[in-house]
């Protein structure tokens, strides 16, 4: 217990770092799980937490309510921006929910309401390790209850043939406004603890290159399964921690074995590190049988 | 007046490096309907590259110029060999392709910073003569118009060539359609990686250009021109050569126009992604783009 908690002294803003981010790269999975490409995820994190932070700091709302008004807030955005986006396809769809986060992010550098560049600083600090993972935890559990409901294979069958998926009666705009925006609250929601986590938010902290790093989280876990997120997260995450762990501290080759990792996972095990374990339970299935 | 002209002639100068950034990457993607988002570290390590042979290895800058272009390309290909080439033949090579070029941009930018250092470096004092015109209170330099000059018969000549020589039509040919071109005897492996040698070595002229303009090079200096590239390619229309140009030259305009009206930088690049949010909802096909964007 002693280790435990020495443990927890040392590397507890890595724990809270690693849920924190499992929650935003779910949150990119509702959408991937669609085959809808977006990389507007960290602005509806922004956007979130942003929120949260104003509601907790300005208008003294308690911690509960300012979470909810962050996760309607980008809830409310991932709507308006996702009805007339959603026409959009593939590379066009990345990029302009690529846009619209950049808007986000410079409206909030130049924005007073956002504190600027600096960003919003002293925002009570009441988030905590246990809310956050059964925040993860309820995440979790909602996308795999969504994938084996209705929508779930209706998303999965529009990422398969968009046309076949509308012939067969599948509301495909109305399935995708829907993944889109619970995608936003959910990242609204990681925004909105994030910023309650870390006294402040800046503009820095929700840029395009969070955007990928949140994509990456999926590739590298898998995008096909639950757990998969949030493993590409919490190992993307821990990395560094452990690569200084084991003396590896020049700052190149963290970034080059990052980079590694994502094309060794792209170029010979496409659907992710998950698919190790999915691949090993089918194959001791086979050999029970 | 006189200070509009004078952003009017900076927003030229800006704008010819952008649509030389742009024109690699579109041609990329008019080929293989790929993104190539490892471009902007190719254009960071072209302009690394340039700034190690004049500094270290003491070339002149006529002659490190096109070797660092060469040393670009040769990145490129290695890039295509590494990241693309192997996912080809894959159903969803487009998405693949899109996060491959990410890992390899990720592993470029790293060995620009375990090079070169973090810190941010300058080409030598002297490495370009310096000269300044004074026509009608506007200040040009040499360097100015050097950048100009070369950005404009880069994209001249990549015109022209793709436009009447044989290789040319053959890009064209594999960028309309793979299969009929392999039919018709082109060699389509060997024209994807030429096309992304030509890419390469013009994204790193114009991280050598880029670099001299503001005399300053990072090994991070390749991300902020990543998104500017990609909205000018999506302005201009994707995979059109001329619309990159145009659209390049347009970015570097608007920019300078917004900080002249507003008075302040601070909305420089919010006005520039509101208007490409804007044309990807109102006509994503881009200002001369081939109008087929909705299916890819």
């Amino acid at each position: 217990m002693e280790h435990l908690l020495q443990f927890y002294a040392i590397y507890g803003s890595v724990i809270n770092f690693i849920g924190i981010n499992a929650l935003l790269a779910l949150s990119l999975n509702v959408t991937l799980s669609a085959g809808m490409l977006s990389l507007g995820n960290a602005a509806f994190a922004a956007v979130g937490g942003y929120t949260a932070g104003i509601l907790s700091l300005r208008f003294g709302f308690p911690y509960v309510a300012s979470l909810a008004g962050g996760t309607c807030a980008a809830g409310l955005v991932g709507l308006v921006i996702g009805l007339p986006v959603l026409r959009l396809k593939g590379v066009f769809l990345a990029m302009a929910t690529l846009a619209f986060g950049e808007v986000v992010r410079l409206a909030a550098v130049n924005l007073d309401v956002t504190g600027g560049a600096e960003g919003l600083t002293g925002i009570p600090n009441v988030t905590t390790t246990w809310m956050i993972y059964l925040v993860l935890a309820a995440a979790a559990y909602f996308i795999a209850m969504l994938r084996r409901s209705r929508l779930g294979w209706g998303l999965v069958s529009m990422r398969e043939d968009e046309t076949a998926a509308s012939s067969l009666g599948i509301p495909v705009t109305y399935y995708k406004a829907v993944a889109f925006v619970i995608g936003a609250m959910l990242a609204g929601l990681a925004g909105g603890m994030y910023a309650h986590l870390n006294y402040l938010i800046t503009p820095r902290d929700y840029g395009f290159f969070i955007a990928v790093d949140l994509l990456i989280y999926n590739i590298v876990g898998g995008t096909n399964i639950w757990y998969g997120p949030i493993l590409g997260a919490a190992l993307l995450t821990a990395l560094p921690e452990v690569l200084r762990g084991a003396g590896v501290t020049a700052g190149p080759i963290r970034m080059g074995i990052n980079g590694l990792i994502l094309l060794l996972v792209i170029l010979f095990l496409p659907n992710g590190l998950a698919s190790l374990f999915a691949r090993r339970r089918s194959s001791a299935v086979k050999a029970g049988a | 007046m006189d200070l509009l002209l004078q952003q009017l002639i900076n927003g030229l100068f800006i704008g010819s490096v952008y649509g030389l950034f742009a024109v690699g990457y579109t041609l990329v993607f008019g080929v293989l309907d790929m993104l190539n988002l490892a471009h902007a570290a190719i254009f960071t390590l072209g302009g690394l590259i340039a700034l190690w042979l004049v500094e270290t290895a003491g070339v002149s800058l006529w002659l490190a110029f096109p070797m660092a272009c060469v040393a670009a390309g040769l990145l490129g290909l290695l890039l295509n060999q590494v990241a693309f080439a192997p996912l080809r033949k894959r159903s969803d090579s487009q998405f693949s392709g899109l996060i491959s070029s990410i890992a390899m941009a990720i592993i470029f930018e790293a060995a620009a910073l375990g090079l070169f250092g973090a810190r941010s470096v300058r080409f030598p004092v002297g490495t370009v003569p310096t000269h300044t015109w004074q026509i009608a209170g506007i200040t040009i330099t040499l360097l100015q118009v050097g950048i100009v000059c070369v950005a404009a018969s880069l994209m001249v000549i990549l015109t022209l060539f793709i436009g009447r020589t044989r290789t040319g039509k053959a890009i064209r040919a594999v960028g309309e359609n793979e299969r009929a071109a392999t039919l018709l005897g082109i060699n389509v492996n060997g024209i994807i990686a030429f096309t992304f040698f030509v890419s390469s070595a013009l994204g790193g002229a114009a991280g050598i250009l880029f670099g001299l303009y503001f005399n300053n090079l990072t090994p991070d200096m390749g991300r902020s021109i990543e998104l500017k590239g990609l909205a000018v390619i999506i302005l201009g229309g994707m995979g059109s050569i001329p619309g990159a140009i145009l659209g390049g030259l347009a970015f570097g305009l608007s920019e300078v126009l917004t900080v002249a009206i507003t008075g302040t930088s601070n909305l420089r690049d919010a006005v520039a992604f509101a208007v490409l949010f804007a044309i990807l909802l109102i006509r994503p096909s881009g200002l001369l783009g081939r109008g087929k964007t909705r299916e890819a």
